[in-house]
């Protein structure tokens, strides 16, 4: 059971679309008491990282998230500015994240890019992975984002895009993953990398 | 870097999709639904969708039809039309729309541009404006005015200065709609669509007038869009000839437009 997080800023129902159009079964976590037979969670996100925090914190999920993720190594994905909260800190609003992955969050240069990056890029993976199976040799994703990770530990980047240079599109590390473009929204690309996640996840 | 986006744009009413030429005589397509699953499955990039008589009705948008869309589609959508403010926006996004489009309402009020940016992101509130080409004026020196209410009320607003405003207060993308243009099938307005997407550092999506696959190529080729809406082209029984996603990605490949590929089965 795929259990995503659900929390005012995310969109999670989007997610849960998505879980359903591939048959995979799910359930929206909304509190710490949510966890209930969860094998693998998922973390939407939309906005700003600072409200991303403020609202999960709101929820009180975090501290069970941590040990359900740090400690018991349950597999995990973030999307956009759900894998942005996972590094140390982020430009936006100068917000102290969880640190889960080293390294940080900055702004694409408004003077070279237009912010926000919206549309589809393609994906350039940096390592194989089960994680990114089946995707055939050019797969465009959708992103919508003003701000991009830097993981201190190269070790972490999975799949680049490029905006301005190449950017951290997707990481893992360990029984965490996350995406910056939003699978959910990416077509059947999309879908194949999440049914890849939960299919790993509950295996 | 990004592919030039194809936006598939719906006008519905009491859940059908319909289409009008220049606002007026609208006749039924199909069910709303049926063609955002059959459009998604050409592989289009993103899609909107317009409840047209909302606003006039003075209800607010139909979230069941916002909510069955999304279990259909798995690539962005956008919701507009009746969006009286944040409550509205907020039950859009959480039916299962990705980007609210705002018009008349942000004329009357812009700061809901800038409160919809904060409360949900830049990224969810696309600015959508009618413009229409009238003699440069000390008032209006980019020679195109803002228009609301479905096109029938002038508003004196320059396009040009209006959309910078929009940036600034927070839109994450603008939608320029040559009235004009729009409904004759003959190509966008390629002068308004440079002019606003050389002065915003948002991505800009053009509208009104594609015909053809040709149109999308002048616009991507002849000024810095991002985006173009299609509507007609793709399912309207006006057209001598609609066009497939594929077919109009297709064409701009051949050309050097680069677009997101087509997926054969």
């Amino acid at each position: 059971m795929i259990g995503i997080i659900n929390y005012k800023a995310g969109n999670s129902h989007s997610v849960k679309n998505a879980c359903e159009k591939i048959g995979v079964e799910c359930k929206y976590v909304g509190g710490p008491d949510d966890f209930d037979g969860v094998s693998a969670i998922v973390l939407p996100g939309v906005g700003s990282a600072k409200a991303t925090l403020d609202s999960l914190d709101e929820i009180g999920v975090l501290p069970r998230l941590e040990e359900l993720v740090l400690r018991r190594r349950v597999p995990f994905l973030g999307i956009c500015v759900g894998l942005q909260i996972l590094f140390e800190h982020s430009e936006e609003d100068d917000a102290d994240c969880l640190g889960w992955i080293k390294g940080n969050v900055v702004k694409f240069d408004e003077k070279n890019v237009r912010v926000p990056q919206i549309g589809w890029n393609r994906l350039v993976r940096k390592r194989r992975d089960p994680f990114l199976a089946g995707l055939g040799e050019s797969a465009y994703f959708y992103f919508v984002n003003s701000y991009y990770a830097k993981p201190a530990d190269e070790s972490d980047l999975l799949a680049v895009a490029d905006y301005d240079g190449e950017f951290c599109a997707m990481i893992r590390r360990g029984n965490i993953y996350a995406s910056q473009c939003h699978i959910e929204k990416s077509g059947p690309v999309g879908l194949t990398v999440l049914k890849n996640f939960c299919e790993g996840g509950n295996g | 870097m990004l592919a030039n986006r194809l936006i598939a744009c719906f006008d519905v009413i009491g859940g059908m999709v319909t289409k009008a030429s220049q606002f007026q005589n609208n006749i039924d397509i199909e069910p709303a639904v049926d063609a955002a699953r059959r459009i998604y499955e050409q592989q289009i990039d993103e899609l909107i969708f317009y409840d047209v008589t909302a606003s006039a009705e003075k209800r607010p948008i139909d979230l069941n039809l916002v909510e069955a869309v999304g279990k259909e589609v798995f690539v962005p959508y956008t919701v507009g039309g009746g969006i009286r403010g944040l409550t509205d926006m907020y039950n859009v996004l959480k039916s299962g729309a990705e980007k609210i489009s705002v018009d008349s309402m942000a004329v009357r009020n812009p700061q809901i541009i800038a409160q919809g940016a904060k409360e949900f992101g830049s990224q969810c509130v696309v600015l959508s404006m009618q413009v229409k080409r009238v003699a440069k004026s000390a008032s209006i020196p980019s020679g195109y005015e803002i228009a609301i209410d479905g096109a029938r009320v002038f508003t004196g607003m320059d396009a040009l200065e209006w959309a910078a405003r929009g940036a600034d207060l927070g839109a994450g993308e603008i939608v320029v709609n040559s009235i004009d243009n729009d409904g004759t099938h003959h190509g966008y307005d390629l002068d308004v669509t440079g002019l606003i997407a050389d002065n915003v550092r948002i991505p800009v999506v053009a509208s009104g007038g594609a015909g053809k696959p040709e149109h999308l190529y002048d616009v991507f080729t002849r000024t810095q869009a991002s985006a173009g809406i299609i509507s007609s082209m793709l399912y309207s029984p006006r057209l001598e000839r609609n066009f497939t996603v594929e077919e109009i990605k297709e064409y701009l490949r051949r050309r050097g437009v680069a677009v997101r590929p087509f997926i054969g089965r």
